[in-house]
């Protein structure tokens, strides 16, 4: 009798021991992860997207539901998953309810992990008894953040084939970056909104692209967020590039008479980052900004970034969107008005 | 004469002040390239200039200055007739739901992904649409006093597009949509363009001109219905025209340069001060200080810092204590 019941046992308290094996989150915050994770709710689009990557199938649903010219870039049926809004502190439309619904066995958030969000997630996770996680968003970081949610999630293959990719990438593109001597590094200036008056500074989510490329952000001494800048102070920095994701901004840099006195407006280099399905150089801040690195490297360093900008699209739209591109929404996407110098 | 003076003292503080806009700035323009613009301009002998000399003067400070005057005049003409026609001293230009309505059709343009122009334009509707709700539902609810009807509907339906406000940032895309609505809620007049001026003189001009020129019978606004009435005026006919005049200018104004407070609050206030609650004097010389202080504070807010610094945020600062001062200082009823 014995040799069964102590099989058992071992059985029992490995499997237990497994189950509640902690992961320790970017926060420092221990999540003990159910032993199975099925349904996995992502609490803003930068986690959406990476669950989707790791496990589209875990994925239950996008925080917003995609528009019509969005959807066609991932397979029909993941375009047709529920919308059940967003949980990441600026804003939230999920409720909680809604996320206990849908049967979710773990919540992740990949972003900014400072105190207010850590907060909530430990609140939210005692309300609903639902492990929270939270991970690092940075584009340096996405490997690691890759690997821990396929930890959690118990998908480390897909996972870990994912962060290689990535990390390879981020590899090969600060290999092409060094190639690149300080002084044949352009002045940028990235402009938002419509009027292109608003920008980050050094250490702003909205340039980290600009940052990992170490090009020269012109705006680089304001302040670490999202701010204005008079028009004076545009002229008196003088960019060399100008990049923006507002088409509307881009529109308007060739036409005002305010913008014509910019060199990069004279040397027609103001472009407009592509945003389908999801935007390439700031938002959302997530890994879909790889593809903002070799857009913006591509037009900052042609030398060194002599790369095949479709090939790389359509690579990261295989294994993130889990559907290549067809050539002609890589003709639509790369070819509007704006995205690359003709 | 008291009146005269301070007429004076408030035109030669505004020639100076735009003297001084233009001469600063986050690029630097010297004197002399300056008056080597303005004599070339003249037809005086072409003499090189740096490029940019004419694009910062002529194409930005130029358009910014006179938007900072136009707005500026806009709100004070406008909290001057409000608190001149409600008795009231707490009146601002969106007591009638114009500033609110103007945000609500600018964040809705915002939502739905419209281009600039749009936003201005649903701006500027909103803020004539708003008002005419208002004073429609106002002019409805028999049995009251209608300054007091038109009053109560003005603060409930501006809360009512408040919290419509409030849903459409709720429901904006986090990473675009919510800083470009904070950014337009903030006032600016950062993106002020010849083409936004071209459009918003002469809708404000068109507020302002009747205004003016009605200014000397609006007194009678301020005494009840019935007596006015036996001086022989349909005040409720003047009450329209200064309320149409009126949210024309403020919306025109809004809708370039988003929501900035104090100014249409603070200004009638000073300018009551030096001349008195007469309205004929005291409508022009509130104009000409509301445009002297926004400009005087827009000034400040371009070249401060290398990033701008929200208007609204400078009028608030420089307005409470200047507010209280005042009504410390004022004895007399107002």
């Amino acid at each position: 009798m014995r040799p069964p019941v102590f099989l058992f046992f071992t059985v029992l308290i490995h499997g237990i021991s497994f189950a509640q094996l902690p992961i320790v989150d970017a926060t420092g915050r221990e999540i003990r992860p159910p032993s199975k994770v099925e349904r996995v709710y992502a609490a803003g689009p930068p986690a959406s997207m990476l669950v989707f990557a790791i496990a589209p199938d875990r994925l239950v649903g996008w925080t917003r539901a995609f528009r019509p010219d969005e959807g066609q870039f991932v397979p029909p049926r993941y375009a047709a998953l529920p919308e059940l809004g967003r949980l990441t502190g600026r804003g939230n439309t999920a409720n909680v309810e809604v996320v206990l619904r849908a049967k979710t066995d773990l919540i992740v958030d990949v972003g900014s992990t400072g105190a207010t969000l850590a907060s909530l997630a430990t609140q939210v996770q005692e309300q609903t008894r639902i492990p929270y996680a939270l991970f690092d968003g940075r584009i340096e970081s996405t490997p690691a953040t890759l690997r821990a949610l396929g930890r959690l999630m118990g998908d480390d293959a897909s996972a870990e084939t994912l962060a290689i990719w990535y990390e390879k990438e981020l590899n090969e593109a600060r290999e092409r970056i060094s190639r690149v001597p300080a002084a044949a590094r352009p002045r940028v200036y990235y402009g938002r909104g419509p009027a292109g008056l608003q920008t980050g500074g050094r250490g702003s989510i909205n340039v980290e692209v600009l940052e990992f490329l170490g090009a020269q952000n012109v705006a680089a001494e304001a302040h670490a967020g999202l701010v204005t800048v008079p028009i004076e102070q545009i002229l008196l920095w003088d960019p060399e590039v100008v990049l923006t994701t507002d088409p509307d901004f881009w529109r308007l840099a060739w036409t005002d008479a305010r913008w014509r006195a910019v060199t990069a407006v004279e040397r027609k280099r103001v472009f407009l980052s592509p945003h389908l399905p999801f935007g390439w150089f700031d938002f959302p801040p997530g890994a879909n900004r790889l593809l903002g690195i070799w857009w913006a490297g591509r037009l900052l360093y042609p030398a060194a970034f002599d790369i095949d900008l479709r090939a790389k699209v359509s690579e990261f739209h295989r294994l993130f969107y889990h559907q290549a591109p067809t050539a002609a929404q890589l003709d639509a996407m790369l070819g509007e008005p704006g995205v690359l110098p003709r | 004469m008291k009146g005269l003076s301070a007429y004076l003292i408030a035109l030669a503080a505004l020639a100076g002040l735009v003297v001084l806009a233009f001469a600063v700035g986050r690029y630097p323009i010297s004197l002399s390239e300056f008056v080597g613009l303005l004599l070339s301009k003249m037809g005086a002998s072409h003499r090189d200039l740096a490029p940019n000399v004419e694009t910062v003067i002529l194409q930005v400070r130029g358009p910014r200055v006179l938007a900072a005057l136009l707005v500026g005049a806009s709100l004070a003409a406008a909290g001057t007739a409000y608190q001149g026609m409600f008795r009231n001293p707490l009146v601002s230009p969106d007591i009638l739901g114009v500033s609110s309505g103007a945000a609500l059709g600018a964040v809705l343009a915002i939502f739905l992904s419209l281009g600039a122009f749009l936003v201005q334009m649903l701006a500027f509707a909103g803020g004539l649409t708003a008002v005419g709700l208002v004073y429609w539902v106002g002019s409805r609810l028999r049995g009251h006093d209608p300054l007091l009807a038109l009053v109560l509907t003005g603060v409930v339906i501006g809360s009512l597009l408040g919290s419509m406000i409030a849903l459409l940032k709720y429901l904006a895309d986090p990473y675009n949509q919510l800083p470009a609505i904070t950014f337009w809620l903030l006032g600016s007049l950062a993106s002020i363009a010849p083409r936004d001026l071209a459009i918003a003189a002469p809708l404000a001009l068109a507020g302002l001109a009747p205004m003016l020129l009605l200014r000397w019978r609006m007194n009678l606004l301020a005494l009840p219905d019935d007596e006015a009435r036996a001086l022989g005026v349909d005040t409720a006919r003047l009450r329209t025209i200064v309320v149409t005049a009126a949210t024309l200018m403020t919306a025109a104004a809004v809708a370039v340069s988003g929501i900035i407070g104090w100014v249409g609050l603070l200004i009638p206030h000073a300018a009551r001060l030096l001349v008195g609650p007469g309205f004929g004097r005291l409508l022009p010389l509130a104009m000409l200080l509301g445009a002297a202080f926004l400009l005087a504070v827009d000034t400040l807010c371009r070249t401060l810092a290398t990033i701008e610094v929200p208007p609204g945020v400078l009028t608030a600062l420089i307005g409470t204590p200047f507010f209280l001062w005042l009504f410390a200082l004022s004895r007399r009823s107002w």
